[in-house]
């Protein structure tokens, strides 16, 4: 590759690494084909830097820097895998999962074997508590100090759409992002409380269905943990009937207006349980509406089998 | 975007509270367009402060209309109101007693005290509560609450008592405290403020006024010289001014040590336009109260160096965020700010050299993180306070993303003495490496507590001595110096110099002047524990390290104290190790970074922890 004007020359793990003027540490660690994990960048949203799983060693800085959202600069000499970086990517790992269920981020267990994290190492996960959403800023009580606090606490459904599942909340952000000035503009979520109180919350925690939401699904759709999901998707998965296995995925066209989003469509036995679109896509950078995000429902509206109760196949 | 209003009518009472910070209602009602939404947005923090201070709470309706006022969403209106531990989003008493249980008051019978109130004035105010969805948290009886350090440390224990009231509010803040002089503060007496105890040994610079003028009179303070500084300044010029501060080799005095005059030549140089100053008067460190003397005795030299650094960095504005905790500070500074304005020393053209520059007063309202010069900017916009990454750095994308230079109130007065002086003249006193004065927050057990200013390079046995040293016969078991974000020295270590070198030798920090002395009957485990649970209580938590790692040290502490572990003490040991360091390593701001300094260098002196071991 030829150097191209406003090419920015930098050494990752002792490589030469060229990129583009603007272009973050990420962009550089991918560029040199190194795995860097990330939770709350999306390629689709601004950048909170607020995870910290992606931090790199930089030679000359204090401390760690995260990778997601410092622009490279010439001659930077930056360490993606050295033992202080070994070191805060376990104990991120370790911190979220002590405190967040974070069994369905599809990342989680093999970046806990990756980096040695023992989430358990900080004692048993704490009771729910469904005491964060009205939680004061500043002082607290003492709790347990044998159980780990955690974010554990009753799902919240308030509609028949999604579902919010805050004990899978890592606080990402990009709900926020995706419900505001990312995408929606809609502004009817956003992180109240403050420390480890701080939560997603509408206004005075108000349902979903009295605030502001327009139930697009984009913060459903950026969720990486499955604290926001289809309420179709959190049924099977409370009958124990969810099995990926017996679904299919199939790219479409929505049927609604002339914009022409993308869809992707997830199916099991014949009913549409999540409805995503690609980030990349160049027409949704990942980002619906309402209609089709959630106004699928009709294809599988049809008369149930009058033998099986099941919907025709 | 479509605002959904929250749909609870205001009383009278909350409508007058949010007009006095925002005008009367246009007549048509009209929301305001999205550009002035913007700019109405940084009113967000003083509107929410006045439905408290006036109203006592801010209820659903209060911030119902706040948010209509200002065009903003109201889930965006709850995300900063709940963030802010002096804003209350339950009803709670008019009246109402912060009862500091932060370290120094600690040591100084606050648990005692405490306990007195829980038994006199009833429960504590409960900080965490369940709530039904859309709705208020259930009203409060409890007529007082824990807070963290109140900066009254020389005096402890000490209280805050607010009083919501319609026709303006009133809060005092006042030292040794007892059950009766709370109640009396509740009640709405005046409790009479103690006299800070200051004193120095070498030239009195940052103290040449302090306590010896009146704090109201701009005649007094023009009688002691003031604003020669500003007039110097306009002799030699802005260039003159960066020079003169670079050269003094002034650092920042709020505990980061950035050298001054390359933050205000950087911000002089920046082609964005405005530029803005502002006075970091969030002082908020466990320990520290030399900032609150500076604001509350010498307020002229304050709004005097802000225009002399406006001056030097080419801004014409400049914002002084102070604590929410600091009501006489406020009231000195709101008068000074009137008066200086009257005799020309703020406003347009400044001493006809035709230089404008004007300050505004912004309190905070309860959030340590504040003190975070980023969270700062976010707090004076209106958004939660939140640190942001750094680059880019103020001095280049500061308040409102403009270049700003951001200075600590200590560090400021300083500059004052370098512009009227020189250089030269500053460095008659203090080392190579830190010319210069420093104030030091002198306060546990000590015979004198106070606010000390002696050269650098003193030695830390010289200020204790000064100020009086252990009373009643008592060994000393350890110094906390620089704050909770600093660390424990011990009683082998009084030669260290106190200069930004010495402590680097010593492998400790001045930090923000703290030196908080334990003499031997202190039981040092519940101190460390404070010292966690204030982390955790002001981490903003947008960071995982610092969200979940103060919680994981707290417990961590916790276990430790009553005896139990989670494997072997060698394992809690290696647990802490890890935690402190990604702690440091990862998070985004200093809170996070420095939030097990303190505790790491009390676990390696005294291990006091390692007989309990299981």
């Amino acid at each position: 590759m030829s150097a191209q004007p406003g090419d920015i020359e930098l050494q990752v793990d002792g490589r030469t690494v060229r990129v583009t003027s603007g272009a973050t540490l990420l962009d550089a660690c991918r560029a040199a084909a190194i795995d860097t994990p990330t939770f709350c960048w999306a390629e689709n949203l601004t950048p909170v830097n607020v995870c910290r799983i992606c931090v790199v060693e930089l030679a000359g800085a204090r401390t760690l820097v995260p990778a997601c959202s410092r622009k490279a600069e010439a001659g930077m000499q930056v360490l993606t895998d050295s033992a202080r970086v070994r070191t805060s990517r376990k104990l991120v790992l370790e911190l979220l999962g002590s405190s967040v269920d974070m069994s369905l981020a599809s990342d989680f267990a093999p970046l806990c074997k990756r980096y040695g994290a023992q989430p358990e190492r900080f004692g048993p996960r704490d009771t729910p508590s469904d005491h964060r959403d009205a939680s004061h800023a500043g002082h607290h009580e003492l709790g347990n100090a044998d159980k780990a606090a955690s974010m554990a606490q009753s799902v919240k459904i308030d509609n028949d759409l999604f579902v919010r599942d805050y004990s899978r909340c890592m606080l990402c952000y990009k709900c926020v992002e995706a419900c505001g000035s990312d995408a929606q503009h809609t502004f009817a979520i956003g992180v109240a409380g403050r420390g480890f109180d701080a939560r997603i919350s509408t206004e005075l925690d108000t349902p979903l269905s009295d605030s502001a939401c327009v139930f697009c699904g984009n913060c459903v759709g950026a969720c990486p943990t499955g604290a926001l999901m289809f309420k179709s998707e959190h049924d099977l998965r409370a009958a124990g009937e969810w099995d990926e296995s017996k679904q299919s995925v199939t790219d479409t066209i929505c049927p609604y207006c002339g914009v022409g989003c993308t869809l992707t469509l997830r199916v099991q036995a014949n009913r549409i349980v999540r409805v995503t679109s690609p980030s990349d896509n160049s027409v949704t950078a990942g980002h619906l509406c309402v209609k089709g995000r959630f106004g699928t429902a009709f294809v599988a509206d049809r008369a149930p089998d009058s033998g099986t109760g099941q919907p025709p196949t | 975007m479509d605002l959904r209003p929250i749909p609870v009518d205001p009383s009278d009472e909350e409508r007058r509270a949010v007009d006095s910070v925002l005008g009367a209602p246009p007549a048509d009602r009209a929301q305001p367009a999205p550009e002035t939404a913007r700019v109405l947005r940084t009113q967000l923090l003083p509107t929410l402060l006045a439905l408290q201070n006036r109203v006592g709470w801010v209820s659903p309706g209060g911030l119902g209309y706040a948010c209509s006022r200002l065009g903003l969403p109201p889930a965006e209106g709850y995300a900063v109101a709940s963030f802010y531990a002096l804003i209350s989003l339950g009803e709670r008493e008019r009246s109402f007693a912060h009862v500091c249980d932060d370290i120094a008051c600690q040591v100084a019978g606050a648990p005692a005290l405490c306990a007195q109130l829980e038994r006199e004035l009833g429960p504590a105010f409960q900080p965490s509560h369940r709530a039904e969805p859309g709705q208020a948290r259930p009203p409060s009886k409890a007529h007082w609450g824990h807070s963290p350090c109140l900066g009254l440390c020389e005096q402890a224990p000490a209280a805050l008592v607010t009083s919501a009231r319609t026709d303006g509010p009133r809060a005092q803040a006042f030292g040794s405290a007892s059950c009766a002089s709370i109640w009396r503060a509740l009640a709405g007496d005046e409790i009479q403020p103690r006299p800070v105890h200051l004193d120095s040994s070498g030239p009195r610079r940052l103290l040449a006024r302090a306590g010896r003028i009146d704090p109201t009179s701009i005649d007094a303070y023009l009688a002691q010289g003031g604003f020669a500084a500003l007039r110097r300044a306009f002799e030699i010029g802005a260039e003159g001014v960066q020079r003169e501060i670079t050269a003094s080799k002034l650092v920042g005095r709020g505990g980061a040590a950035f050298p001054t005059g390359r933050k205000w030549e950087a911000v002089a140089r920046a082609a964005a336009e405005p530029h803005f100053v502002v006075c970091n008067a969030d002082e908020s460190e466990p320990g520290t109260f030399k900032d609150r003397v500076l604001l509350e005795a010498d307020p002229f030299a304050v709004l005097e160096a802000m225009v002399v650094a406006g001056f030097a960095t080419k801004a014409g504005r400049g914002y002084l965020y102070l604590r929410g905790e600091y009501p006489r500070a406020a009231a000195h500074l709101e008068l000074a700010l009137v008066k200086a304005r009257e005799r020309g020393y703020l406003g347009r053209n400044i001493l006809d050299r035709g230089f404008d520059f004007d300050i505004e007063l912004r309190r905070g309202a309860g959030a340590y993180i504040c003190g975070e010069e980023t969270a700062l900017f976010a707090s004076i916009e209106g958004y939660r306070g939140e640190p942001r990454t750094k680059p880019p750095f103020p001095v280049e994308s500061g308040l409102f993303g403009k270049p700003t230079a951001v200075n600590n109130v200590e560090t400021l007065v300083a500059a004052l003495d370098i512009v009227r002086d020189g250089a030269a003249a500053y460095a008659a006193v203090g080392t190579a490496g830190s010319p210069g004065t420093k104030l030091f927050c002198v306060s546990g057990n000590i015979a004198r507590p106070g606010v000390y200013e002696v050269p650098f390079g003193t030695k830390l046995r010289a200020l204790l001595g000064l100020a009086g040293g252990i009373p009643g016969g008592r060994k000393l078991q350890a110094i906390l110096l620089g704050g909770a974000a600093g660390s424990f020295v011990g009683a082998n270590q009084l030669d260290l110099e106190l200069s930004f070198e010495g402590a680097r030798q010593a492998s400790a920090t001045l930090g923000s002047g703290v030196v908080f002395v334990l003499d031997d009957s202190v039981e040092l485990a519940p101190l460390l524990q404070r010292i966690a649970a204030f982390f955790r209580d002001e981490s903003c938590g947008q960071c995982v390290p610092c969200r979940v790692g103060t919680v994981r040290q707290e417990e961590l502490l916790g276990r430790l104290t009553r005896g139990i572990s989670l494997g072997s003490f060698e394992q809690e040991g290696n647990l802490f190790a890890e935690l402190s360091q990604a702690m440091r390593d990862a998070s985004i701001c200093g809170l996070g970074q420095t939030a097990s300094s303190a505790i790491e260098s009390a676990l390696k002196l005294f291990q006091p922890f390692s007989r309990k071991t299981p």
